[in-house]
């Protein structure tokens, strides 16, 4: 364990369609959720950090005075580096209570800011740009069909993964798209980017989410049991997912992964709950695979027999995923939000008994990746 | 058929216009270390393998093979129909990302380490992309 521990998390009042709010206020309405949580005010707060917004946009808005600040922005898993950056910054003393935000108006686009970068004289801008990206369906999905001639997965296996989060989707009241589908409804929905069908890909939705950390020294002063943090990682590759060293596994994931997993002190052998921001229906077979649970190209059949489905061994993606719970734009702090329902034991598909969580998140194309490792009371 | 707009197009900056004349000139131009001989993209005026300022361009042969691709079903403003997006391993090592012309937009017709050549399609006066076509006489 690290000794920091999450002491509030909550998610927005809403999700899904939140045309009523703007994407600051998303910010603040998960921030001001999750101090309640944590029976804090913003004046208890001495650090932030957040991305898709500044920090400065966010201290200012809730009133906080910070002593100490992170705006490091590198995509979805932006929160996952934040907790790790906070726990390091805890740990220094350079901060008591540090709080993360995010809020996105993903669909509704009320009040979004700017934080695409690169314009036309960029490597990207010069060198992917012109070849008609639509943006992550094209990009994020391009690796894949060389995945599948070099390790065997079939369009099938791909379908089950959507298949068995609609499954997990289906035991939770909040999530998007709750009804049972087949592999067979995946081929029926709409082609996106061949062989991406419309079910494989993300929703686009609204929502926030917030977390606070301190140290665990102060966990009983809190009203929730601590979520501890037991290892963490972060890395980044490629800002051009066609540089990827190799299209058929993220090197961040590797590092990342690793770097958590060891820091942790855990073996695979040891995660109850995982979690694996799904932006695409591949990324839990990458996830999977760079993270060692399984050998390279096993994960497609270990998903479609059913392993990570509700009673599988590995219960993966239990809020629905970024296929079928929500997903704003920068998925990892729902990813996070679930993790920590987990190991407090308050997830509407809560796995029983689980006391370690590994959440995996990606950022741009993979050209990203943080990961948290957290345990209830029992692990610290 | 509606009027396809222009694509986006590159801006070149000084550590890229050696390969932008390239393409204007029909050559894919790459950089290789004089120090450890890797040979690299996109361009840079250094090694990212070794770190080495002593680099080279040299004209590659514009010949590869697709390693990767997905076809767009979704309208886009500059290409018409489904199209594919590919990543071209070059027979040099180096991938980059281009479209596959003269060949139908299928995954029957688009086969994965397929031969490809680069073939040079002119946009204004200043830029020419390099895309590829399936290379003559099929298997290399």
């Amino acid at each position: 364990m690290t000794g920091v521990a999450i002491v509030g998390a909550a998610e927005t009042t809403e999700l899904g369609r939140i045309p009523h709010l703007s994407q600051i206020q998303l910010h603040a309405d998960a921030a001001l959720n999750t101090l309640a949580d944590a029976g804090l005010k913003p004046s208890d707060i001495d650090g932030v950090a957040t991305a898709g917004a500044t920090p400065t946009d966010i201290v200012h808005y809730l009133g906080i005075t910070p002593r100490w600040v992170d705006g490091t922005s590198v995509g979805g898993c932006s929160f996952m580096l934040h907790v790790r950056h906070a726990v390091a910054a805890i740990l220094a003393g350079q901060a008591d209570t540090v709080l993360i935000t995010h809020g996105e108006s993903g669909r509704s686009g009320v009040g979004r800011g700017g934080y695409r970068g690169g314009g036309g004289s960029s490597l990207a801008g010069q060198f992917e740009g012109p070849y008609g990206g639509m943006g992550p369906t094209t990009m994020f999905t391009i690796g894949v069909l060389r995945y599948m001639k070099d390790y065997g997965l079939t369009h099938e296996q791909l379908a089950s993964v959507a298949v068995v989060q609609r499954e997990w989707a289906g035991r939770n009241p909040r999530a998007s798209w709750r009804d049972p589908i087949t592999v067979d409804d995946v081929f029926a929905s709409r082609m996106i980017a061949y062989p991406f069908h419309k079910l494989e890909c993300c929703l686009v939705t609204d929502g926030g989410g917030a977390l606070i950390l301190t140290k665990a020294e102060r966990a009983g002063d809190f009203p929730q049991p601590p979520v501890h943090i037991l290892g963490t990682g972060e890395s980044v590759e490629t800002p051009m997912v066609s540089q990827m060293q190799d299209l058929r596994s993220s090197r961040a994931f590797r590092v990342a992964g690793g770097e958590a997993m060891r820091t942790a002190g855990i073996t695979h052998s040891d995660v109850d709950h995982m979690m694996v921001y799904d932006a695409f229906a591949h990324l839990p077979i990458w996830g999977l695979e760079d993270l060692g649970f399984v050998a390279r190209g096993e994960a497609g059949p270990f998903i479609a027999e059913g392993n990570t489905r509700p009673g599988g061994a590995l219960p993966l993606n239990t809020n629905g995923g970024g296929l079928s719970y929500m997903h704003s734009g920068m998925y990892g702090m729902y990813a996070l939000q679930e993790s920590v329902r987990q190991m407090r034991g308050t997830a509407p598909a809560q796995v029983e008994g689980a006391e370690v969580s590994l959440c995996l998140g990606v950022g741009g194309m993979f050209a990203a990746s943080g990961c948290i490792v957290m345990g209830t009371a029992a692990t610290a | 058929m509606a009027e396809l707009k222009p694509r986006s197009l590159p801006e070149p900056t000084p550590e890229t216009q050696h390969f932008w004349d390239g393409t204007r000139a029909g050559e894919i131009r790459l950089q290789r270390c004089r120090d450890c001989g890797a040979i690299y993209f996109p361009p840079r005026p250094f090694c990212p393998e070794c770190g080495s300022r002593d680099v080279e361009v040299f004209v590659a042969s514009g010949r590869g093979s697709l390693l990767s691709y997905v076809i767009n079903h979704r309208p886009h403003p500059s290409f018409d129909g489904p199209y594919a997006i590919a990543v071209v391993k070059l027979d040099e090592g180096p991938t980059l990302l281009s479209n596959i012309v003269d060949c139908p937009q299928t995954p029957d017709a688009l086969v994965l380490d397929m031969p490809l050549e680069v073939v040079f399609a002119e946009q204004n006066e200043t830029i020419t992309l390099p895309l590829f076509r399936p290379a003559n006489g099929g298997a290399s």
